[in-house]
């Protein structure tokens, strides 16, 4: 969803846009400033609430004052704290870790797939990609009866089993993988792939030694798509999940208080805050690995 | 398991004599089948297996007490028994009685629904209106998609913590609504306010997405066309209507299939910021949710459940794609040996409009959740 980022940094179409807009009014600006602004407000407002509630003391929890007050780091020593039960610290190592084998067992099959379907022809290639494709619109829901019977045959369901909750992920990290990557492989130069060939290097070498290097943004751009998407997976995590491997979005969810019955609001806002930003920072990092990805991968003229 | 293996493993293996038709590309098809093996055989794992093991589960009783008329069910094979226990609400040989999980299957089936046409309506106007906006030159750019891109980076989860809070009883929400003189609601009690309450924060969340790939299709229409249309004297409804919405319709097409598959199965929103629950106790007890809830009285039962759920899924995206234009398959994989080669060519440019559409198409899948 971020290729059309590199779209609208090309300047070909907003110059006669430009002129066919020429008899605008001032109120015409006002319109469309008012639209920006709405769209920023809709994206940041309630975000901005969230982190200015994580930095609120827990006696204002319902203060509705538009800016910070009662400015503290408490909801963030709660959030950690494990005196309740919450093991928030565990969750982030365990979301870590969770995202980051899935991600590598997606990444380290799909490269492959997705370099076949781009570049071969071969029998049954528009069946294959039917197949990816609807798994990647597959309910996990379905995925959950029969993999809790089989986990819990195997016992997997306790202790540190992390292979429950990567396994299930698989599902939909690898689809994304292959659709993704066989995307960015086939906006690829693969002319320089044919002169690698004529000066003899094997396929393998070709893709390794040229293909490979000239393919990285769009390697890494995928691998952050996948690593968000599991990063976020709730519904597999919260059945195949223990308290020793839980990730942050089951933590979040079961987050407990002091009181029962009442949401931990504050020290939830800071939890969030601390899973959120980390993932801002990489979506607007890798929106331009993609845009510089995209454009220097062409060949021009 | 091993049998799709087995069955797509054909042609990679080495001895394979009826495969001499295709001398030509035998050397690529071999190549291509041991690249593509390994995921074949892994969604095989985690799809296929459980898919094909849910549906013979599903055929199965479930042992233990029946919740529903307290009889002592030992396991066995079960027939329809267990569709006709959620499709025709048959528990035994009564009807489900009312506060069972069974009679509650067509609620969650119409609040299923409904969360999808209305959340899917929402999002494709505001993701239409937001995308024009974002498609018009403007210094600031940057901003704007760094700010759009913030709902659809916060995991679902927190989301849902995020709008709780915000549509506590005391919180934000009801202080805003109270400062033009609406009394305040109970957001996550009463039926309507909770349904209400995950459709703002779904549409919130998934918009974004929407605009995005909107935009996408937007930017591959050229300027000469409607200044074509304005020479010729189109009114600005008719350029809109005649000339943005066909000319944007396959990307629009595939956006909302998507949407609409991801509403179908929405877990995470309803079961963190109402737990299924609102007025009478399940008003936002959605298919899934339901299927968890089975999950815990009987495994065979929920499989069922969970295999009507697959099928309406698969239903709903192959009445897409069949009748609703959402051209997913047949677009990706034209190769660079097709025309877009010869186009980019010529035009020298690798971004034309064309290819980033499919690009942000392809790369959205399975991102908006």
């Amino acid at each position: 969803m971020s290729t059309q980022t590199a779209a609208t940094t090309t300047a070909p179409r907003e110059t006669p846009m430009g002129e066919l807009r020429q008899p605008s009014t001032g109120w015409k600006h006002a319109r469309m400033y008012g639209g920006l602004v709405l769209i920023i407000v809709w994206g940041l407002a309630p975000f901005y609430w969230m982190v200015v509630t994580a930095f609120r003391d827990v006696d204002y929890t319902y203060d509705t004052t538009p800016w910070p007050t009662h400015v503290t780091l408490d909801n963030f020593r709660t959030a950690f704290s494990t005196d309740r039960g919450n093991h928030f610290a565990q969750a982030l190592v365990n979301s870590v870790i969770i995202g980051i084998l899935t991600t590598a067992v997606a990444m380290l099959v799909g490269v492959f797939t997705a370099y076949a379907l781009s570049r071969l022809n071969f029998p049954g290639k528009y069946l294959v990609l039917g197949f990816i494709l609807g798994a990647s619109m597959f309910p996990g829901v379905a995925l959950v009866a029969p993999l809790f019977s089989l986990f819990s045959t195997l016992g997997w369901l306790n202790g540190y089993n992390y292979q429950a909750l990567i396994i299930p992920d698989i599902s939909f990290a690898l689809p994304l993988t292959v659709y993704t990557l066989t995307a960015f492989f086939s906006e690829m130069p693969w002319e320089l792939e044919e002169s690698a060939r004529i000066d003899g290097c094997t396929p393998g070498q070709a893709f390794r030694k040229i293909m490979l290097p000239l393919a990285a943004p769009g390697l890494f751009t995928t691998a952050i798509l996948a690593f968000i998407a599991s990063w976020n997976e709730f519904l597999l995590a919260a059945q195949f999940s223990t308290s020793k491997t839980q990730p942050v979005t089951v933590a979040i969810a079961n987050f407990t208080g002091s009181q029962p019955h009442q949401e931990p609001y504050t020290a939830v806002m800071a939890a969030g805050t601390i899973v959120t930003v980390p993932l801002i920072i990489m979506v607007l990092f890798f929106q331009r690995a993609i845009v510089s990805g995209l454009t220097a991968g062409g060949v021009k003229g | 398991m091993s049998t799709i293996a087995d069955s797509t493993s054909g042609p990679a293996s080495k001895a394979a004599p009826p495969k001499l038709r295709k001398s030509l590309h035998a050397g690529q098809g071999r190549t291509a089948a041991l690249l593509v093996l390994p995921t074949l055989v892994l969604l095989g794992i985690v799809i296929v297996f459980p898919l094909i093991k849910a549906v013979i589960m599903s055929f199965q009783k479930d042992s233990g007490l029946d919740p529903a008329t307290g009889q002592f069910v030992s396991g066995g094979s079960a027939g329809l028994d267990n569709y006709k226990h959620w499709l025709l609400q048959q528990c035994g040989d009564i009807k489900c009685p009312p506060g069972t999980l069974g009679a509650q299957f067509y609620d969650a089936l119409w609040v299923t629904l409904f969360f999808t046409v209305t959340t899917v309506v929402i999002e494709v106007v505001l993701g239409i209106w937001f995308a024009m906006i974002m498609n018009r030159t403007f210094k600031g750019r940057g901003l704007v998609r760094a700010a759009i891109l913030i709902p659809w980076a916060i995991p679902t989860a927190v989301t849902a913590k995020l709008w709780l809070f915000i549509l506590a009883f005391e919180g934000i929400a009801n202080h805003l609504l109270g400062l033009v003189g609406i009394s305040p609601l109970l957001w996550t009690g009463d039926a309507w306010p909770s349904r209400f309450a995950i459709i703002i924060a779904d549409v919130w969340k998934t918009t974004p997405f929407m605009a995005l790939l909107i935009l996408a299709g937007l930017q591959i229409i050229g300027a000469d066309v409607y200044e074509a249309a304005k020479i010729d004297g189109a009114s600005k409804w008719q350029t809109f209507t005649r000339i943005t919405i066909p000319m944007i319709k396959v990307p629009l097409m595939v956006a909302v299939l998507f949407r609409t598959l991801d509403v179908l199965r929405i877990y995470d929103l309803p079961a963190i910021l109402t737990n299924g629950g609102g007025g009478s106790g399940h008003a936002t007890t959605t298919l899934s949710i339901l299927v968890i809830n089975q999950i815990r009285q009987g495994f065979n039962s929920a499989s069922a459940l969970s295999t009507i759920v697959f099928l309406i899924i698969a239903f709903t995206a192959f009445l897409f794609i069949k009748f609703g234009g959402a051209d997913v398959v047949q677009r990706p994989p034209r190769g660079p040996s097709g025309k877009k080669k010869k186009r980019r060519k010529s035009q020298g440019d690798a971004l034309d409009g064309d290819s980033n559409i499919e690009g942000s198409v392809i790369g959205s899948i399975g991102t908006g959740r």
